[in-house]
């Protein structure tokens, strides 16, 4: 779903160190979509080498974590959570801690 | 000290091969990068004797650890007691109880002084003058402590709601203490997105496969005071999951060299219920934990909700023949209690989780009564007190009368 004139929202994702070698050097990406899976679908239309860095079988691989403005996905609707223009992802290592 | 020991690092997911760099995940599947072994050239180095000769500290199995040179932080870390615990064996029924007591490790007081002491004198290695962890409370002391004593600038980051004597034992040291409005969970994403934009060694996340191997000393010594003999059944407390794994890993790693003649150890995982990822994948035999937003529980020590090495920790104990359980506060609290009571040991909160799991899983015979047990002790009472106010009986006041004090006296010491 899109807003009103049908233009889709924009989305920036932060991409991680190790993953920039996929998006050109790039450290942020505008990306379009609704929820968190379609920006991220976007994402890896635009660079599709990243895609089987960040999905295995359709799910995000087992040690990476997204966060939607800081808030771990999991904790929302994980994939299907509704994103808004002007809201950001984060693409980050989850082997961390303890 | 020999670096041809530690090789380099391996994903435990996939199984590539990195050079010893500062990195935690792989590159290919973000799994967790360990550190790889000669084992072979470990076991012409080491034996009994060898290790028996060295003075008493974490140290004297180097050839375990993944420096390249001699330690430069930390160089009097570990070798704290292993205790016979006949007192709470006879209160828990069970026939044979040892404790391992890192409440007394040093300079902190908890078994982090282990992992920091490893992964400072690594950071030193790489190179780095600035290091840094995310902490609940035991690792924001010891990096803070060690870091100081060693020179180094420190970065520590808590949850803002951490036990006031955590955070005055770590203000004590010197470091730029940053409390951070959120959960532990919060505050390590907040210091993986640091480590990847600064240049700092974050002892527990592009430092942690080197961090991690430190927690192997407290296995190893509670093998060599037994000895040279691994015990049946330990019990250990999981916040993120590490200490239980290296515990186990370092028993294998002993009887590869020659060390031990057998390793058969079930491995039980202790958590509070108010933070219980790990004992609830177990329990319900879920293959991945599911995280917890918002952990409450007054054990801050374990209150990891999303623990790095949940999965680790859950396929261990379900594969050594363990099992896993959860304490309401309560029970940790009276856990505490009876620990001191019992054996004179005042450990913190998480101690009272391991303590009162114990006894909850010998309810369920979950663990056996008559085969050999060690309770691991990872930190000291004294950081935790608020946790105990509640439970401990009030002092009698008096005046100084014999008068007053006699009514007082039981019946043993009557003339």
């Amino acid at each position: 779903m899109s807003e009103g004139n049908g233009v889709d929202m924009a989305i920036k994702i932060q991409v991680p160190t190790p993953l920039r070698e996929h998006t050109q050097g790039k450290t942020t990406v505008e990306t379009s979509g609704t929820t968190v899976q379609a920006a991220l679908n976007d994402l890896c239309e635009k660079f599709p080498t990243l895609s089987a860095k960040i999905f295995d079988k359709g799910e995000v691989k087992p040690f990476l974590n997204i966060y939607l403005n800081d808030e771990d996905i999991r904790y929302l609707d994980s994939l299907a959570t509704a994103v808004k223009d002007g809201d950001e992802l984060s693409i980050i290592p989850a082997v961390a801690g303890g | 000290m020999n670096p041809e020991y530690a090789r380099g690092l391996k994903c435990r997911v996939c199984g590539k091969q990195y050079p010893k760099q500062p990195l935690n995940f792989c590159v290919d599947d973000f799994g967790p990068l360990e550190i790889e072994y000669d084992y072979e050239a470990i076991a012409k180095a080491v034996s009994r004797k060898t290790i028996e000769a060295r003075p008493r500290n974490m140290w004297r199995y180097h050839e375990f650890l993944p420096l390249d040179g001699e330690p430069t932080v930390g160089a009097q870390v570990g070798g704290t007691p292993l205790i016979r615990a006949d007192r709470l064996a006879a209160e828990l029924g069970v026939e044979t109880l040892w404790i391992k007591n890192d409440a007394v490790n040093f300079p902190t007081l908890s078994f982090k002084d282990r992992v920091v002491a490893v992964a400072l004198s690594k950071a030193r290695e790489f190179g780095f003058t600035t290091v840094g962890c995310a902490s609940t409370g035991n690792l924001a002391n010891s990096v803070a402590a060690n870091a100081a004593a060693s020179g180094l600038e420190a970065y520590i980051l808590v949850p803002s709601d951490l036990e006031r004597t955590k955070i005055l034992g770590t203000s004590i040291y010197g470091p730029k203490l940053v409390l951070v409005q959120g959960t532990y969970d919060e505050v390590n994403r907040l210091c993986s997105q640091i480590a990847l934009k600064f240049h700092m060694g974050f002892v527990n996340v592009n430092l942690r496969p080197y961090y991690a191997e430190g927690s192997k000393t407290f296995g190893y010594e509670i093998a060599e005071d037994l000895g040279w003999r691994v015990p049946r059944h330990v019990v250990c407390p999981m916040a993120g999951g590490s200490l239980i794994g290296k515990i186990h890993k370092a028993f294998q790693e002993m009887k590869k060299v020659g060390l031990v003649d057998d390793a058969t150890c079930s491995m039980y995982g202790a958590q509070a219920t108010g933070c219980n990822p790990i004992t609830d994948a177990v329990k319900s035999g879920r293959e991945r934990h599911k995280p917890i937003r918002k952990p409450n529980t007054i054990c801050k020590s374990l209150a990891i909700g999303d623990p790095a090495d949940g999965y680790f920790a859950a396929k261990l104990i379900r594969d050594s023949g363990g099992w896993a359980e959860d304490v309401s506060d309560p029970e940790i609290s009276e856990a505490m209690h009876l620990l001191g009571k019992t054996e004179g040991i005042f450990a913190e909160t998480a101690g009272g989780v391991t303590v009162a799991v114990t006894r909850k899983l010998l309810e369920q015979g979950k663990l056996p009564r008559d085969e050999e047990i060690v309770l691991c002790i990872t930190g000291n009472g004294l950081k935790t007190q608020e946790a105990v106010a509640g439970e401990l009986e009030e002092p009698v006041t008096i005046k100084p009368t014999l008068e007053a004090f006699e009514p007082l006296v039981g019946e043993a010491v009557l003339a």
